[in-house]
């Protein structure tokens, strides 16, 4: 079920066997049958821990979303809440405990805090009078979600917005704790290297943290070597261009979400049993994306334009092992054909799937909208004329295309000039005000906040420097047999992971005024490690570095670390782990602030 | 070494064996254990004895006595509070005192009174006439059965939950038998009425029958069940004794132990892999162990005693001495049997003909490798040492075992080393003085931990200390935790003065790691001597207020403590004072860690200044939460806003808190802080929530002043603007009822456009200063929208274009028009011919521009665009190619 995770050089179905079995442990608390109510937002990030089987062994019988007002009536002994601990929320438990029926037979009430308890909920519910109700208040510490054999997210949407625009710093409160977690089940990560405010910060929870069970150490030998933290505020440029790889363009088209993405059915629709069933289905097709799948695990992190080539190379594999059967002879022959058959239909399966989806995505990729909007991105990108208003932008305003392709491309040319002029940055927000509304005066506000917009100080651009040094823009990007990482935006090399690189080999000290340019601090920590632990490397032996982005990361980021991984001379193998995982668009969503929609 | 197996007693295959534990060093004269109430902890815990607990006159009191498992007495006191219906031993060594009114009080191992809870209101009427104390993986539990024949369970008093029981039909007054058990995650009450059993538990009151026990063997009067719940024995008036799983499923056997009379006491005796499960039944003169075979011993008893079962025996504890009763494990039959050809049994007499100097020695070897089982026999002696009790039978069991340990290679020692260290351990805390009687598999189920703890608990800080450096345990879950626990009990001594413990304390603690200060701190704040506390663990910088991490070293020399700052500036003095070297930065470091669990304590001595900055540097934002509530109910407003002025991290979570909690708080705040640009973000936020729209301009008007206070000239501006577009808006929603209210400016002039209202769009266009390019975009999709062809070709001429005429052709071309939109593809400039060719569709124009052009990738879009139908173009196309590519 969940045997892909244990396929990377990290076994992380280890972590999600530990969460698995907290959560069987906490439902085996609350003796006979049980409801479970569910704040919505949680329900993803669990699909990912445990299916409904699971639960239900444990006599898990209802389950309802979490909403004001009455629960709905069930005959069961126990009624639990799963949420994350929020006032708001508190507020409707609040509701739905004290309206509940004095009179029919009493249930028992749980709470389960997701991901840690809470004083301030606490507190609430007992100004409320419902605190004595409950017979189990508790916390379920699910900080890092095992995501894929070698991804962990947090799938906490908001951090970025709450780290450097609201100074809250709780998500990276549970980053810190979730590393400390993720330490004890796979030792202590001994060097830790760092860049921006927030990865500061966190190292320095971790410390502290590691001081406070002085004394505890683990004795597990360190599956991984380096930690690097990143603020995604350090390559704020990389989520807002368009992704280019198979899954980033997925991502950038129809959003993933909790490893699931939903289709428009049209290409779906059956063929089978003749040519009658012309009726579409209207629902749209939900498929999970992960690296179970063999053929998504080979075709996502390639460049789009190579998907078709490496998918007609699939179809002749396939088809030429169905040939195969003509040559079956022997009963054994056929015998093993036979079994081999459910393998080569799902391979079939998900061939189709994966064709229908790329030609969705095709449909798209080669539009004209979608070919200027490449093009202006990739001039931003190589520094062509960012000082000036952008033609292609005013043309889109004036057609009002959606505000966050705006935003977007506003953003990304205020990055790549380090800062609009003045006047620049005047029209374009007086632009944005006239054509969708005053109301966003609060979203351009944020985003300034947040660095993405900014008006250019005296400082002169030092954008075309850094792309220089670290090479950014690879002109001759090799998009079917990709020999560096520009390949996931053909052309663009991520900040990010270029920092990643380069910490690998040679090293930061090389690029010291480059980072000196980028926000934030960087520095590097060690962990001491008890005697006897310290690795005895095997020649040829990998080393494995947690590459954590706080704020988010993209898919074409990680397909970008995963080809880092998989080239023969890096010596490196790469795991990934994040707030989130994000797209230009989803991203720009949580900066936004929309006052209008609070009216009603 | 034959007498070893003279206390052996076969029970059918098996033998039982009785070792003697102690000869009781108590003195409790003539009435011995009778009359008296008496419990004795599991795993060689403590003895607790309340003699004639039926004494109620105040000048005649019950006394209460503690002893250890050797009897040495700890404590004794006379009994003040109400009469005692029964006493247990919590799993971490509580006694729990159970009153007739349902009160059960707690004393700790020395006698001191802990606490007390109620097994409910309805008690004191009705009184409990019977109580037991019961342990299941929840920790310990109490049932009660009142006057009522009601029962009431705890499962864990330190989680309190009291379980009213169903009603038992037929029920009055006490039933002849019952008991707890735990099954399946769930407590039952099993009991006997008469004929009748009942299976009791949260729901439900179900008769059962156990199978095989027919009516003609009689009602059941007492019933047992073993240490781990898993059987159960019964036993009936006509003196059978029914054995069982406790599920009440299988039965094991019926035993006719010929004993009419109810036994004083009945315990299962069994132990992990028994081979011969048993139950000992004692009456007055009478010690009986009735194993399920049917076989039985007897052992005549002339002192009333007291069984305790274990998980491998039953110590059978009198006035004069302790015995263990417990099945020979099988590997001490093997080696020990007469006769037997064990290879532990060789190796051990191989070793005896060694020490001789006899060469018997090599032929018992020889015989032992020669079936290669030198290895086992190792094993063997190992293992059977651990289940001996006497030290020389250990010594020569393990000498054996190190003896053949020669003759092997590749041979783990780990086994024979750990064993050597963990008896050495045993027979320590085994001595009378330590009084802890236990057997290496009990110890094996405690664990060395749990050990370690109950050694703590009874003060043996210095065996402790010893015993966890011995056994190597990291200092964290050893010797650190020792010393927590020393300086808590430190703390709490009276006759001390603070100076003299906080000394005391910080010289032994020192810097331990792991040992929470907090801890130490919480215990001398609990009780009562807050100066204390601050002293052990203020981080408490009275020169500046602040966190402070050389507490202790201060304390020594009980200089005023200060923070961490000032710290580097007196060092040298503390150094001075201590005459030590000075002590580093890092290690004072260590001192302040764990500052997450302070907090919660700073806060009840009233520090909250001090915990809120250490709610903030351990990053955990709900103890920053936690603190900032507390201080907004202790504090008025403006020196609470102060607080948080010093503390920006304390200061936007409080504004998080705020903006989805207390709007006008948060106005407040800002207001406070100067900060203009919030302020006017926050009533921009609020004029959405104005209806009516005077209100809402008055808001807005409020923003507008903040952004000037702020010298945000643009916001100010566009505000003003947005003030002004409102007002136009209603003004023409009333002259015409456009609908326009709360769109945007561009959707306002669309509106307009579609309404056909030119005039007004011009005044707005003028108004607001659009830029020409978006109003010519306006007005061209209008014109397109609405089919207006002409008006648009008279637009387009009217003065050169700013958004050049391909944005004419793809207007046009959306609206399907393409005889219109081929008007404007001439106007195109040369760089969108092609494109604008493309657009309509007319592929051999655009092949004639990009050829006119000589430009390659033009050449090839449209190339890409041909199908196979269009042979002549692709070929006029790549010829064109060549011929560029050559130039």
């Amino acid at each position: 079920m969940a045997a892909h995770l244990s396929y990377g050089k990290v076994n992380l179905n280890i972590l999600r066997e530990a969460a698995r079995k907290d959560l069987r442990e906490f439902l085996d608390k609350c003796a006979g049958s049980k409801a479970i109510v569910w704040d919505e937002y949680l329900t993803g990030p669990f699909g990912l821990i445990a299916q409904y089987s699971l639960l239900k062994e444990h006599e898990v019988e209802k389950m309802f979303t979490l909403k004001s007002g009455r629960l709905p009536a069930a005959d069961v002994k126990n009624i639990i809440f799963f949420v994350r601990p929020r006032l708001e929320l508190m507020d409707i438990i609040a509701e739905n405990v004290s309206s509940e029926d004095k009179t029919r037979s009493p249930q028992d009430f749980h709470i389960l805090f997701v991901p840690r308890r809470s004083m301030l909920c606490e507190q609430r519910l007992k100004e409320q009078n419902v605190l004595g109700s409950f017979i189990n208040i508790d916390e379920y510490i699910l900080d890092l979600i095992p995501y894929d054999g070698d991804l962990l997210s947090m799938e906490y949407e908001s951090a970025f917005r709450e780290c450097y625009l609201e100074n809250d710093q709780t998500s990276l409160y549970h980053t810190a704790k979730g590393l400390m977690t993720l330490q004890a089940l796979y030792g202590t990560i001994p060097q830790i290297y760092g860049k921006g405010e927030c990865a500061r910060h966190v190292a320095n929870m971790m410390l502290r943290m590691k001081r406070e069970f002085a004394g505890s150490q683990n004795q597990i030998l360190p599956v991984f070597d380096t930690l690097l933290l990143l603020d995604r505020n350090v390559d704020l440029l990389t989520p807002l261009a368009t992704q280019l790889t198979y899954e980033g363009l997925i991502d950038e088209i129809y959003g993933i979400n909790n490893g699931y993405v939903k289709l428009p059915p049209e290409k779906f629709a059956q063929k089978k049993q003749g040519e009658t069933s012309k009726d579409l289905p209207t629902e749209p097709k939900k498929l999970q994306l992960n690296s179970a799948e063999e053929l998504y695990a080979e075709i996502r992190d390639k460049n789009f334009n190579a998907v078709g080539a490496a998918l007609s190379k699939k179809a002749k594999i396939i088809s030429a092992a169905f040939e195969e059967r003509h040559n079956a002879k022997t009963v054994g022959e056929i015998k093993q054909f036979v079994s081999q058959l459910p393998h080569m239909q799902a391979a079939r399966s998900s061939l189709a799937n994966h064709t229908s989806v790329a030609e969705l995505i095709k449909d798209i990729t080669t539009s004209e909208a979608f070919f200027d909007n490449l093009t202006v991105e990739q001039e931003f990108m190589t520094g062509v004329d960012t000082d000036k208003v952008n033609t292609y932008i005013e043309d889109c305003i004036a057609q009002k295309d959606p505000l966050i392709k705006i935003v977007r491309l506003v953003c990304m040319q205020s990055v790549c000039n380090n800062g609009l002029k003045q006047k620049v940055l005047d029209y374009y927000k007086r632009e944005i005000l006239q054509t969708y509304g005053y109301e966003h005066i609060l979203t351009l506000n944020n985003l300034e906040k947040g660095g993405l917009l900014k008006p250019q100080t005296s400082s002169r651009n030092n954008y075309p420097t850094i792309r220089k040094t670290l090479k950014l823009w690879m002109e001759d990007a090799n998009e079917q047999n990709p020999n560096d990482i520009s390949y996931v935006y053909s052309g663009y090399a991520p900040l990010s992971i270029r920092l990643t690189q380069v910490l690998a080999r040679p090293g930061w000290r090389s690029i010291e005024e480059v980072l000196k340019m980028l926000p934030g601090p960087h520095f590097e920590e060690r962990q001491q490690l008890p005697a006897g632990l310290h690795k005895k490397r095997q020649q040829g032996e990998n080393r494995t570095t947690l590459v954590f982005f706080l704020g988010g990361v993209t898919y074409a980021e990680i397909a970008a670390l995963r080809f880092l991984s998989q080239m023969e001379d890096s010596g490196m193998e790469y795991i990934i782990a994040t707030t989130k995982l994000i797209n230009g668009t989803t991203w720009i969503k949580t900066i936004m602030d929309r006052p209008e929609s609070q009216m009603s | 070494m034959s007498f070893i197996t003279a206390n052996w007693n076969p029970l059918g295959d098996a033998f039982y064996r009785k070792t003697e534990l102690y000869d009781m060093c108590w003195n409790l004269r003539d009435s011995g254990l009778r009359d008296s109430l008496v419990a004795a902890a599991h795993y060689g815990g403590p003895i607790a004895l309340l003699r004639e607990p039926q004494r109620r006159s105040p000048s005649s009191r019950p006394q209460l006595e503690i002893y250890l498992a050797s009897g040495i007495s700890i404590t004794s006191f006379p009994w003040k509070s109400g009469p005692v219906v029964h006493i247990g031993w919590t799993v971490t060594d509580e006694l729990l005192c159970v009153q007739e009114d349902g009160s059960v009080l707690i004393y700790n191992l020395f006698g001191s009174f802990k606490r007390h809870f109620s097994m409910g209101q309805e008690v004191v009427q009705s009184q409990v006439l019977e109580a037991k104390v019961f342990h299941s993986p929840y920790g310990t539990g109490v049932a009660i059965v009142t006057g009522s024949s009601r029962f009431t369970l705890a499962t864990n008093i330190d989680d309190l939950k009291l379980r009213r029981l169903p009603e038992v039909p037929g029920l009055h007054g006490k039933p002849s038998s019952w008991l707890v058990l735990t099954q399946d995650r769930q407590t039952k009450v099993i009991l006997s009425n008469g004929p009748e059993m009942f299976v009791l538990d949260n729901t439900s009151c179900t008769p059962v029958c156990p199978p095989g026990l027919s009516p003609q063997y009689g009602s059941v009067v007492h019933m047992c069940v073993s240490f781990s719940y898993k059987y159960l024995s019964l036993f009936t008036d006509t003196g059978h004794l029914w054995t069982g799983s406790s599920n009440l499923q299988d039965k094991l056997s019926i035993v006719d132990t010929k004993k009419k009379t109810t036994p004083n006491q009945m315990v299962w005796c069994c132990r992990p892999q028994s081979q011969q499960l048993s139950v000992v039944l004692m009456w007055d003169r009478l010690l009986l162990v009735a194993g399920i075979c049917g076989d039985t011993i007897q052992f005549p008893v002339d002192d009333p005693c007291v069984l305790v079962g274990e998980l491998d025996g039953v110590r059978i504890i009198n006035s004069t001495n302790q015995d263990l009763l417990q099945e020979v494990p099988l590997v001490c039959q093997d080696i020990f049997k007469i006769a037997s050809m064990a290879p532990g049994a060789l190796l051990l007499e191989a070793h005896r003909e060694y020490e001789k100097s006899s060469q018997k020695a090599d032929e018992y070897l020889r015989e032992i490798k020669e079936q290669s089982m030198l290895g086992e026999a190792v094993r063997q002696c190992v293992e059977a040492a651990a289940h001996e009790y006497d030290a020389n039978t250990q010594k020569s069991l393990l000498r054996a075992a190190s003896f053949g340990k020669c003759f092997l290679v590749d041979f783990s020692p780990d086994q024979f080393v750990t064993m050597c260290r963990e008896l050495r351990v045993l027979n320590t805390v085994r001595d009378g003085a330590v009084g802890l009687p236990l057997t290496h598999t009990q110890f094996k189920q405690l664990t060395l931990q749990v050990l370690i703890d109950r050694l703590v608990y009874r003060q043996f800080y210095p065996l402790a200390i010893e015993i966890c450096r011995y056994l190597k345990i990291p200092d964290y879950q050893g010797v650190s935790r020792v010393l927590k626990h020393w300086a808590s009990c430190k703390v709490q001594q009276k006759d001390l003065s603070d100076e003299a413990i906080a000394r005391a304390v910080c010289v032994k603690v020192g810097d331990a790691p792991g040992v929470s200060y907090s801890d130490i701190a919480a215990k001398a704040y609990e009780c009562g001597r807050t100066e204390l506390a601050i002293k052990v663990v203020p981080y408490l910088c009275l020169t500046c207020a602040c966190a402070c991490a050389c507490a202790c070293v201060c304390v020594c020399v009980s200089v005023t403590p200060v923070c961490l700052t000032c710290v580097s500036l007196s060092l040298s003095l503390c150094a001075r004072h201590l005459s030590l070297s000075p002590v580093s930065l890092s290690q004072l470091l260590d001192f302040e860690a764990r500052s997450g669990e302070q907090v919660p304590l700073l806060l009840k001595m009233k520090r909250s200044q001090l915990a809120l900055s250490k709610a903030v540097e351990s990053g955990d934002t709900d103890l920053v939460y936690t603190v900032v509530t507390y201080l907004k109910n202790e504090l008025n407003r403006g020196d609470f806003f102060m607080m948080l002025r010093n503390q920006p991290v304390a200061q936007s979570l409080y504004r998080q808190f705020c903006k989805l909690q207390e709007q006008e708080t948060l106005k407040d705040l800002y207001n406070q802080d100067d900060d203009h640009q919030e302020l006017a973000n926050y009533y921009i936020t609020a004029s959405y929530r104005e209806k009516r729209l005077e209100t809402r301009l008055s808001v807005l008007q409020k923003a507008v002043d903040e952004f000037n206070k702020a010298k945000n000239e643009f916001a100010a501006k566009a505000t003003e603007e947005e003030m002004r577009l409102l007002r136009f808006q209603r003004k023409l929603d009333d002259e015409k009822g456009a609908g326009l209210l709360g769109l945007s400016l561009q959707e306002t002039m669309e509106v307009l456009l579609s309404l056909g209202l030119h005039k007004h769009t011009e005044q707005l266009y003028r108004d607001f200063r659009l830029p020409d390019k978006r109003y010519w975009w306006l007005k061209l999709k209008s014109m397109a929208e609405k089919h207006e062809w002409e008006e648009l070709e008279k637009f387009s001429k009217s003065k050169k274009s700013p958004i050049g005429y391909l944005a004419f052709v793809d207007v046009c071309m959306k609206s399907n028009n393409k005889s219109e939109a081929r008007k404007y593809v001439s106007k195109v400039t040369p760089e969108q011919k092609v494109r604008a060719h493309m657009v309509i569709g007319d592929l051999e124009g655009a092949a004639d521009a990009a050829i006119e052009r000589r430009n390659d990738s033009e050449m090839g879009a449209v190339l890409s665009r041909c199908s196979t139908a269009d042979c002549l173009l692709i070929d006029r196309l790549n010829r064109a190619r060549v011929s560029a590519s050559k130039k």
